[in-house]
């Protein structure tokens, strides 16, 4: 341990992120010289292995992607292969409203997984002083009981329509293998009515948790579904679909992506760095949803966020939790209106025949957006793919975001200074895995 | 156990992976709190930075081996693992990374990354099996949590565990689904592949397609003749159909690589 003004610290392997990944800062005379996000999650080649494969199997195969959020990659994937192949595009195959209700509860089941237990097992132990869920448990039963039942819900809206929890097996281009009764969704209610009254007392307790500054200035980008697209008494925040939005004024189409958006290859990580054409960095997920698309909350939940300080955009990212505490209610809240909604399909699925050509597909990942494009021949067969996670997308950000940090924090011995910077980190709610192509933390002070 | 009378000491590794079967302990909702009560978690980076060294009495192993360093690593942990439980298609049998073992990897560095040179990767992905001995082995993508349990229970009690070598034909019939395959053309890799998952995808009108691996004594030849001559598949569908999240198990290997074009075939 060192106070002096030159230092390095090493984080070898981060904690409650999923994946694997390490930081790196140097700091000399007192000033924070770089800061190295390191993912060393080995490759896995998906973007490879897809060429040759069928139009009909990217759901399946990148769902494989992620253990955490595989109906994003589902969902992503199936945007762009149907866009490309004409299904529910304003002159292509329409796709039914019961098959389009499914997607979107499905994938809010998946947010309440993954937002629950990212806010109460992953990040809540760094603002109640624990080492993890377990230790937290110890002291705090009760809490960690109900984040447990308040992710059984989630899982459970998963396996009644997804058929698995994790990687759904249910899930297809054109629609469902089988679509669920009215029946089995409405069995879901009642612990779904508990699981929004019960999101909303943990949003107020984590909204109660102690915040250190930060304020970076950061470009957010997110989905914001056309107002003319929703359905009746659909206030439309972005989940499974939606055009791309950026605070500094962008408003296009997703297959405009590639000509705003780049990923570059850096030394230091196996996962892709994205940045905007401009170079410069922006982040997706919860806050960067909320800040583009607070209108588009049922104003009870816009009321809740009022309520626990998020009246105005929210820029630092240690408040990200609360913004994800307020999701997780919408979640549950969508989820109702949804079941409520909900007209068994005539067909759980359309047919969907190939097209020659390429297609692109995104939708907000827990994370943040996750963006796909595939190119097909006339077989149908994959010949080029590409993926762009949230977590890679977000990096750069995360780099500039620590750098400030540090230097803010530089009084710290070093044990205080990498639990600090590991907080600040998952803020983001990196997943490293999903980082296709994550911590470990090492300071070198000289 | 070591530490004589205290709890088992258990530690969750991750090699290359999704994470979905490390999550699958954390979403065992109603039973990971009497569980933790009854083992002392000692090394599991996805729930705790709390790290206690080893040696540990039980190691979760989830994901394949792809680096250099991780063919190193594998050794470390068994060195100082009692038990080593490999848990998911991915440690078991290479996982759908593994279909770089039928391409080449070279090719797959360059399409990915723009700096391949960057990137320390092996030619395959192999299961931990073929690096260091394996007591238990879990299949499935992801695990069953339900196995999970019934594993850890199993050796807490000191018996031995109770998991299915059978195929997802007899977990069907058990289960009264009808068959997908017979009486809707649907083709379906159960009755050559694994139980554990209750038969999920007929359940839900579709096909097997493989999670938990070969079962025992698989006759894949004859399910492959039976795809072709009922179903109409063509030989670029049956490679498909056996090369995906247990591509690398070699009774799958074997029966994809029969249906390969000649030239191709290595």
């Amino acid at each position: 341990m060192s106070h002096s003004h030159d230092r390095t610290i090493s984080v070898e392997a981060l904690a409650r992120v999923e994946g694997e990944g390490a930081m790196h800062v140097e700091v000399a005379d007192g000033r924070v010289e770089q800061v190295q996000l390191r993912i060393y999650e080995p490759p896995r080649f998906f973007e490879a292995m897809l060429r040759g494969r069928t139009y009909l199997e990217p759901p399946d195969i990148t769902a494989r992607i992620c253990g955490i959020c595989p109906v994003a990659y589902q969902l992503s994937a199936i945007n762009a292969i149907e866009s490309l192949c004409g299904v529910g595009t304003p002159d292509g195959t329409p796709m039914p409203d019961g098959i389009r209700q499914l997607r979107r509860l499905l994938y809010c089941g998946e947010w309440i997984e993954s937002h629950v237990l990212h806010i109460f097992l992953l990040h809540a132990p760094d603002f109640l002083g624990y080492q993890g869920a377990i230790e937290m448990a110890a002291d705090h039963r009760d809490l960690v009981e109900m984040a447990l039942r308040l992710r059984k819900a989630g899982n459970q809206v998963l396996e009644v329509i997804g058929g698995r929890a994790i990687h759904p097996i249910n899930v297809r281009v054109g629609g469902f293998h089988r679509a669920p009764t009215r029946a089995e969704l409405q069995e879901m209610v009642p612990e779904l009515q508990w699981g929004r009254e019960a999101a909303i007392a943990a949003t107020r307790l984590v909204a109660g948790f102690e915040f250190p500054e930060l304020d970076q200035g950061h470009t957010f980008a997110s989905l914001r579904p056309e107002q003319d697209s929703l359905p009746p008494g659909a206030t439309g925040y972005p989940i499974e679909d939606g055009r791309l939005v950026t605070t500094t004024g962008l408003d296009v189409p997703i297959a405009a992506w590639p000509e705003h958006f780049h990923e570059d290859h850096v030394e230091h990580s196996t996962a892709l760095h994205g940045r905007m054409t401009d170079g410069g960095t922006y982040l997706v997920g919860p806050a960067a949803r909320f800040n583009l698309n607070a209108d588009r909350l049922p104003s009870e939940i816009a009321d809740l966020a009022a309520e626990v300080g998020c009246a105005e955009a929210v820029t630092n990212p240690f408040r990200s939790i609360v913004v994800r505490a307020i999701e997780t209610v919408y979640a549950f809240d969508e989820a109702l209106r949804l079941i409520d909604a909900y007209e068994r399909p005539e067909s759980p699925a359309v047919e969907v025949r190939p097209v020659a050509g390429t297609g692109h597909g995104a939708t907000e990942a827990p994370r943040g957006i996750l963006y796909h494009r595939y190119s097909l021949d006339e077989e149908g067969l994959i010949t080029d793919a590409v993926i762009v996670p949230p977590t890679s997308q977000n990096q750069p950000a995360i780099e500039e975001d620590l750098l400030d940090f540090v230097q803010a924090h530089l009084h710290l011995d070093d044990d205080a200074l990498q639990w600090q910077c590991e907080q600040a980190i998952r803020n983001y709610d990196p997943c490293i895995s999903c980082s296709t192509h994550f911590l470990d933390l090492t300071v070198r002070r000289r | 156990m070591t530490g004589g009378i205290g709890r088992p000491t258990v530690a969750v590794w991750k090699f290359a992976s999704c994470d979905g079967c490390q999550l699958s302990l954390l979403s065992a909702e109603d039973e990971l709190l009497t569980i933790a009560g009854e083992i002392e978690i000692a090394y599991f980076l996805e729930a705790t930075r709390e790290v206690k060294e080893g040696p540990y009495d039980i190691s979760l192993v989830e994901g394949s081996i792809t680096t250099p360093d991780d063919a190193e690593r594998i050794r470390q942990v068994r060195d100082i693992s009692t038990t080593l439980i490999t848990i998911g298609a991915c440690a078991t049998a290479g996982g759908i990374q593994a279909l770089r073992n039928f391409g080449d990897v070279e090719a797959f560095r360059s399409l990915v990354y723009a700096r391949p040179e960057y990137v320390d990767t092996l030619a395959d992905s192999t299961a931990i099996a073929e690096h260091v001995p394996v007591d238990l082995e879990l299949r499935g993508c992801p695990i069953e949590t339900s196995q999970l349990v019934e594993v850890i229970n199993a050796i807490l009690a000191g018996r031995k565990p109770v998991t299915p070598t059978h195929s997802v034909c007899v977990e069907c019939k058990l289960r009264g689904n009808l068959c997908v395959a017979v009486a809707h053309g649907t083709p379906c890799l159960g009755p050559v592949t694994q139980a554990g998952c209750n038969a999920r995808c007929p359940a839900f009108d579709r096909g097997c397609y493989g999670c938990f691996g070969p079962a025992e004594s698989p006759n894949t030849p004859s399910l492959a003749a039976w795809l072709e001559e009922e179903l109409a598949l063509e030989h670029p569908d049956l490679v498909r159909l056996f090369r995906s999240f247990n591509a690398d198990a070699p009774a799958f290997r074997r029966e994809s690589r029969r249906h390969e074009p000649e030239e191709v075939a290595t």
